[in-house]
């Protein structure tokens, strides 16, 4: 009876039309599925997701968000600085139990010395043992409490909420230097493909001279600049961004021209010609979208990399500084502090995580992305 | 090929003109009292800048003119002592700025070239057998060790080795490269000693780069293996090692020599931050510190070494590949 059954249900699907039999995929479902196949990619997607979280919704939840208010002095009138400005401050809310990103605790930490003091009476040794307690005022190096989820580091700042400010801005420091090197590596890319000749000859030698500039130097050297114009601490970072860009798009723009290059001599491109389409949409609607696969791969993958240059630029003092935080910064303390290195762990770890789910997860998703959009994979 | 050679070489000077035009322009955006801030800092220092130098150092950069043409006539007069290779004297060690780089590139080339070696025979067996077990176990353990050794900081990762085989367990040294507090009585002790102080930041770094490298081979030989030729090799009967070892990895061989022979120039460059972390005196460290101190010419000088470096390094890999791929043929 069951078999009978099945036969019949065979013979109807064979009967439906081809079109309705064939389950039909766009490519563009076709690669999602492929991408979500993979585990690593979703393990990568749940990093990055959870690190998103972490610093952009959790300092809703854990942190406190100061507010800035004019300062007043002991009469209540507003206070101005040199140049005629009222002088304003965060000032952080210090009864609801949460910690700002510049909020020191300030709830004091005793500290003990002891030393003994042996000295001889009449051939008889005596041993003193002498404590001094001191009494001060921020609460640093305290070890991870209910009150502090990871501690405070050196200075008396909360490192867990520390830890979600600094994720934000490794995460759109990333995030827009990756769009502005995608951008003008697309444009420059694909015009010196399209073009050929001359402009072709210009762009790519320019390229030649920013990819031969040495990285990290000469990002000393603009840090030595931008401290001589005593920018302020926490726009710096974008100012560096730029830079990173201004060397990182001719990676793009060469991925982008040799794409184009071998692109353009095909069919469809002479139709376009035929059809009289005008120069920019031939580029950007017809030759840019076939780069895209590989385009996304690479900003998936550099976006990782930026992290990595981000955290090192703030490890050597150079992008974020205090008070302000960013992964790298929370680190740089052990460069000086050997204490800190050996026995106050909870300072300068969580931070050092936190770069590897980071990077790692970008890497995953951008290794995941390139398997799934490879038309000549197996799998 | 000469002409090709010569037509290469021209190009790679225009190059070095561009990164020092570059290079130039930033160093004159730096305020001049700023730098005479810097100069007296290191002057308090205990060390002291004479003040020929600093004027040398202001004629030869044509600093503190800022009109166009001062501006021009010191791009000139630099570039003019680059080509006789004087990159004037470092006011930090006060001593000329390429005696600086020579006496200490030998230390950054000692490391980064026993941190490549090691890395190549490390990353292309686990290349080869990543490749030739696609999508099994063996696969998926290399390339997740891999990235995870891709997205490690240097800096974070020098350290947690640093804290954990040198201060906790005590087997190496933290820091330097030779113990100040022991005498040699041999020089094979001294030679022991010499490696203990390695270890560690070689293997940060060969850790760091292995995945790069491996993911490379891994491409290069799935790449391979796909091919027609290795198909007729498995017809005829060839034993698989032979297949393997024999018929692919010499293709896989083309892109890696290549790439060692770009690679070659960069590893005078100095890891800056594995030297930082591990106050190593390789050129990397020396000229973080030059760096912080606003030492111009060091600055200067040495970014015009790292960009000579890597235009050798680009060209070096463009003529290995021609000579070891024949199909390769220069124009």
């Amino acid at each position: 009876m069951e078999d009978n059954m099945n036969n019949q249900e065979t013979v109807e699907n064979i009967e439906t039309p081809l079109d309705k039999n064939v389950k039909l995929m766009s490519p563009t479902r076709m690669v999602v599925r492929r991408f979500f196949r993979s585990k690593l990619s979703i393990i990568g997607l749940v990093m990055v997701i959870g690190l998103f979280l972490f610093s952009f919704v959790g300092p809703l939840f854990v942190a406190d968000t100061a507010e800035r208010t004019q300062l007043k002095d002991a009469e209540g009138n507003v206070m101005y600085d040199e140049d005629g400005n009222p002088m304003t401050a965060l000032v952080y809310d210090p009864n609801d139990g949460k910690w700002g990103e510049t909020e020191l605790d300030e709830s004091g930490k005793t500290e003990y010395a002891t030393s003994e003091v042996t000295y001889t009476v009449n051939g008889v040794e005596y041993t003193l043992v002498q404590t001094i307690e001191t009494t001060l005022k921020d609460n640093f190096l305290q070890a991870p409490s209910a009150k502090h989820l990871l501690g405070t580091d050196n200075e008396g700042y909360d490192i867990f909420v520390r830890l979600m400010y600094g994720g934000r801005i490794s995460l759109i420091v990333s995030f827009l230097a990756v769009i502005l090197i995608t951008v003008f590596g697309v444009i420059l890319g694909g015009v010196a493909g399209y073009f050929g000749g001359i402009i072709d000859n210009i762009i790519m030698r320019i390229c030649d001279v920013l990819m031969c500039l040495p990285g990290v130097p000469i990002l000393l050297i603009i840090s030595t600049i931008l401290d001589a114009s005593e920018i302020d601490a926490r726009y710096r970072i974008y100012l560096l961004m730029i830079y990173l860009t201004f060397i990182s798009w001719p990676g793009t723009a060469r991925l982008v021209r040799g794409q184009i290059l071998s692109l353009r001599e095909q069919e469809y491109m002479v139709a376009a010609e035929a059809m009289g389409y005008s120069t920019p949409r031939k580029i950007f609607k017809h030759l840019v979208p076939n780069v895209m696969p590989q385009l996304i791969v690479q900003m998936s993958l550099s976006l990782g990399s930026m992290i990595l240059y981000e955290a090192t630029l703030s490890y050597l003092n150079l992008g974020v500084k205090a008070p302000y935080a960013a992964w790298g910064t929370m680190i740089n303390i052990i460069s000086t502090n050997q204490d800190i290195l050996q026995n106050h762990l909870y300072v300068w770890v969580p931070a050092g995580i936190c770069i590897v789910i980071a990077v790692l997860g970008f890497n995953f998703v951008g290794d995941g992305l390139r398997d799934a959009l490879d038309p000549k994979a197996r799998r | 090929m000469i002409k090709y050679i010569f037509k290469r070489l021209i190009m790679s000077l225009f190059i070095l003109m561009g990164v020092s035009m570059i290079i130039y322009f930033l160093i004159r955006l730096m305020p001049v009292d700023f730098i005479q801030d810097k100069i007296n800092a290191i002057n308090q220092g205990g060390a002291t800048v004479s003040e020929e130098t600093v004027n040398a150092m202001y004629k030869m950069y044509g600093l503190g003119d800022n009109s166009f043409k001062g501006i021009l006539e010191g791009y000139f007069s630099w570039l003019g002592a680059l080509l006789r290779l004087d990159l004037g004297t470092s006011f930090k060690y006060g001593i000329p700025v390429s005696e600086v780089i020579v006496e200490h590139m030998g230390i950054s080339f000692a490391i980064s070239l026993i941190a490549t070696v090691f890395e190549f025979l490390i990353a292309i067996p686990l290349g080869i057998t990543a490749a030739t077990h696609q999508y099994s176990f063996r696969d998926y353990v290399v390339t997740i060790l891999v990235m995870i050794g891709i997205s490690l900081p240097s800096f974070f990762f020098g350290q947690v080795l640093k804290d954990v085989l040198s201060l906790k367990l005590g087997l190496f040294p933290a820091s330097g490269l030779i113990d100040a507090t022991v005498t040699y009585n041999s020089f094979i002790q001294f030679g022991i000693d010499y490696i203990r102080h390695m270890f560690i930041p070689i293997l940060t770094i060969v850790i760091l780069s292995i995945g790069a490298r491996m993911r490379m081979t891994r491409t290069n030989m799935l790449e391979v293996m796909n091919s027609d030729y290795i198909r007729t090799a498995r017809a005829k009967g060839l034993d698989e090692s032979v297949v393997i070892n024999k018929h692919a990895f010499r293709n896989t061989m083309i892109p890696l020599v290549t790439s060692l022979a770009g690679l070659l120039p960069s590893l005078f460059s100095g890891a800056i931050i594995t030297e930082q972390v591990f106050d190593l005196p390789g050129i990397g460290n020396i000229a973080l510190q030059a760096m912080n101190s606003g030492d111009i010419p060091f600055i200067m000088g040495y970014n015009m070494f790292l960009a000579l470096l890597s235009v050798i390094g680009v060209l070096l890999a463009d003529l290995m590949y021609a000579v070891v791929d024949p199909r390769v043929k220069l124009e």
